[in-house]
Formats: C-alpha cells, structure tokens, sequence
C-alpha cells in the first residue's frame, strides 16, 4: 500500500487541513449526522431497522468515517463494514440501502464542506483532494465486504443442500423391509464405507429387534466391488445380527466378486450364502418354517393355458 | 446369589438382574451348570437383556456356560443382547462363536421348544 507514501504527503502540506477537516466535521457532528438520517429517511434507506437502531449505527458510521480521514488507516472501516455485512445480510437489507446511505453520507459531507469554503474556491479544492479519496476508498471497502459476505452466504447454503441430499440418499439407501412374520430383506445397493456399514448395521440390529425378525436375507447385487474391507464389514454385520438371535443369508454374490473373494483370500466360509436372491427368500422361508403352495384355483389355470 | 433360575418345565430360565461382578457371573456359571444336572434339564435360557456393557471377561463367561450345559447335555440359549452391544461386540471380535442366540426370552423359549437350532446358531 501507498499509506507511507500519502502519510508522508500528509505531514508536509496536507496534515495541516486534514487536521482542520477533521475538526470541521467532529464540530458540526450533531447537524451533520441528523441531516444524514434525515435524507436517508427519505429514500426510504433506512427500512428494517428501528429508530434507535439507526442512531446508534449512524453515529458509529460517522465517527469511524471521521476516523479514517484523521488517521488514514482502514482497519477500523474494515472490521466494522465485515460486521455489518454479515447483519444485514442475515436481517435481508440490501446492498442498495447500505450503500445508498453511504453515499448519502458522502454527498453530506461534501455540501458541509462546500459551504464552509463558499468564499474560497482554492481552498475547497484542496480540502476536496484531501476528502474525496478517503470517501471513496470507504465506499469501496463496504461494497466489497457486502460482495464477499453475500458469496459467503450463498456458499453456505449450497454446502447445506449438498449435505441434507447426502443424508437423504444414505438413508434411502438402507432400507431394512420386512418379508414376511420373522423375516426381513436389506437390499444393499451402492459403495458400502466404513461409515455406512456401520449405519447398515445399526439399522438392522434395530429392525431385528423391532420385527422380532429370525432371518435376514442380505442381497448384494448392487454393490459393484467387494474387497477385504467390504467383506469385513458385511461379516460384522452378520455376526451382530446372530448375536441378536438372527441368522443371516446373503445372497447376490457374483461369479465375479465371488472369484475376488477367493483370490485375495478372504475367509466367507462362516457365511450362508446363496446364489440371487429368490434362493435366499426360499431358504429364509425353510428356516422359519413357511411353505408355499400354489392355489388350486391357479393350477387350474395354468393347466388351461 | 444375585442372578435366580427358575424352573420352567424341562428349562432353566436365568435373567440377569443387574451387571454383575466376575464373582457373581462365576458363581452364576457354577449354579447353573449343576442345576442342568439336578432338574435333568434339557435347555437353559440366559437372559441379558439388562446388560448394557458386555466386557471380554462377560463374554468369555458366557460362553464357557453354554458350552458347559451342553456337555451336560442341555441346548443353552442365550438371549436379550441389546443392539448397541451387538454392535460393539462384532467391533470387538467378541462374537459368542458356536453359541445359541435369540431375540428375547419368548424367542429363546420358542426355539427351544421346537427342537431345532435356534435361529441364530451358525453350526447348521
């Protein structure tokens, strides 16, 4: 930044006048900064805060602005516009009223300081050079602050989309169902991580316990790899679930994951597994002890056609 | 002695009360295994339901109990573990390898009534 190189400036020919500008405005505070309100009243600038709301951020506004010009640092504007824009934003005030009312400030002080020079058209350009870059760098500073804090907002609500949608499809995605009395069906669909076999697992202990479920039949056709750590967790699972008085088939295994399985060596001896998932429901049904028998009335049927 | 057995017909019934110390699961062990053999038994139903924390040493305990009415020649069905503890045993490698298992005290007494293994029983 250039803050050595104006201060510099400053204590030669402009410290004198700055001093006096500063003087001007904390002199004329009261006038000035009610004359502000005032003419932002007007525009309607000053809707969703209360009366007292808007004296105290006014006089906040005015002496931090004040300050800026004296000590021609922003630090103070900086944190002050952040903060602002993180209420305002939140209390859904618009860039137009803040910086309406900024600009309105602007043109306030300048008509102050017109008529203090009326008679000395020198010396209002001079105290002109002095205040207008302080102005606009202040306006600056809170446009952007409400731009950065307006993509901050929105950032974060996208994340909370992105997250709620996340929940919503590792819940869909497992779905414990009942069969039949004692019976129950997890369809496994999808990548299983550590986190969701744990979730899966959870989720099945508790139906068990609800459904007073005596089999379960695991179907994992629609996971794509099994590997060590797929297979750790799936036996997890089942050892939970007969600790719970549940015997667990498994079935959907494919040529494929079964010849990875066999390959990289892991032990599913202790596993009752069954080729899809029609084998599974039949052999869940033995356990428990149903039988199926068509109908007479659709043997007959079938016989016709 | 903490944990009562009753007699139930041709059953021995154990509900386990509160968590026990290792003394009183001995003990537990001890009395059961003896029953098997005074009331000529043919099934013993371990209930845990109240057990909300199941250390290696409970396990192990109960464990050796099932195995022990066994070779009296009694089915030992254990029953009630809740689905936290399930959970953390799996986790732990505590899985109650060759060990009867059932939902609750009527699933323990159904399976044992229908002669066959219970549901949750690996060694089919």
């Amino acid at each position: 930044m250039t803050d050595q190189g104006e201060s510099t400036i400053r204590t030669e020919s402009a410290g004198a006048l700055v001093r006096e500008l500063v003087a001007h405005f904390r002199e004329k505070r009261e006038p000035l900064r009610r004359q502000w309100v005032e003419q932002m009243t007007a525009k309607g600038l000053l809707a969703g805060l209360t009366p007292q709301e808007a004296e105290t951020e006014s006089i906040t506004i005015y002496d931090t602005c004040v300050g800026c010009l004296e000590t021609g640092k922003y630090d103070a504007a900086q944190t002050y516009a952040t903060r602002m824009a993180e209420r305002s934003v939140l209390r859904g005030m618009t860039a137009e009223q803040i910086n309406g009312g900024l600009l309105t400030l602007r043109d306030v002080y300048g008509r102050s300081l017109f008529e203090r020079y009326q008679g000395n058209m020198k010396r209002l350009s001079e105290a002109l050079d002095v205040y207008e870059p302080v102005a606009n760098k202040i306006l600056s500073i809170v446009a952007l602050a409400f731009i950065e804090e307006r993509e901050k907002v929105v950032r974060e609500e996208r994340e909370k989309v992105v997250r709620l949608q996340q929940e919503v499809i590792r819940e869909l995605s497992t779905p414990v169902l009942q069969l039949r009395d004692g019976e129950l069906i997890l369809p496994v669909i999808g990548m299983i991580d550590t986190q969701r076999a744990r979730q899966l697992t959870e989720a099945l202990l508790r139906a068990i316990r609800a459904n007073r479920a005596r089999v379960v039949v695991m179907d994992i056709t629609g996971v794509p790899a099994v590997d060590s750590k797929v297979a750790n967790h799936l036996l997890q699972t089942v050892q939970a679930a007969r600790l719970m008085g549940a015997a667990v088939i498994v079935t959907g295994l494919s040529a494929e994951v079964a010849q990875t399985l066999v390959t990289i060596g892991v032990d599913l001896s202790s596993l009752n597994t069954l080729s899809d998932l029609q084998s599974g429901i039949e052999e869940a049904d033995r356990l428990v002890g149903y039988r199926v028998i068509t109908t007479e009335a659709t043997m007959a049927r079938n016989a016709e056609t | 002695m903490e944990v009562p057995i009753l007699k139930q017909g041709n059953y021995l019934i154990a509900t386990i009360q509160a968590a026990l110390s290792d003394a009183a699961l001995l003990e537990l062990r001890d009395e059961l295994v003896e029953r098997v053999g005074r009331f000529r038994a043919r099934g013993v139903v371990l209930d845990v339901t109240v057990l909300d924390v199941m250390d290696s040493f409970t396990a192990r305990t109960l464990r050796a109990i099932a195995h022990m009415t066994k070779l009296r020649g009694a089915r030992a069905i254990i029953v009630g573990i809740q689905p936290e503890v399930a959970f953390a045993m799996t986790q732990l490698g505590m899985t109650l390898e060759g060990v009867e298992t059932a939902l609750d005290l009527d699933g323990g007494l159904a399976a044992l009534r229908r002669g066959t293994k219970g549901g949750g029983d690996r060694g089919r």
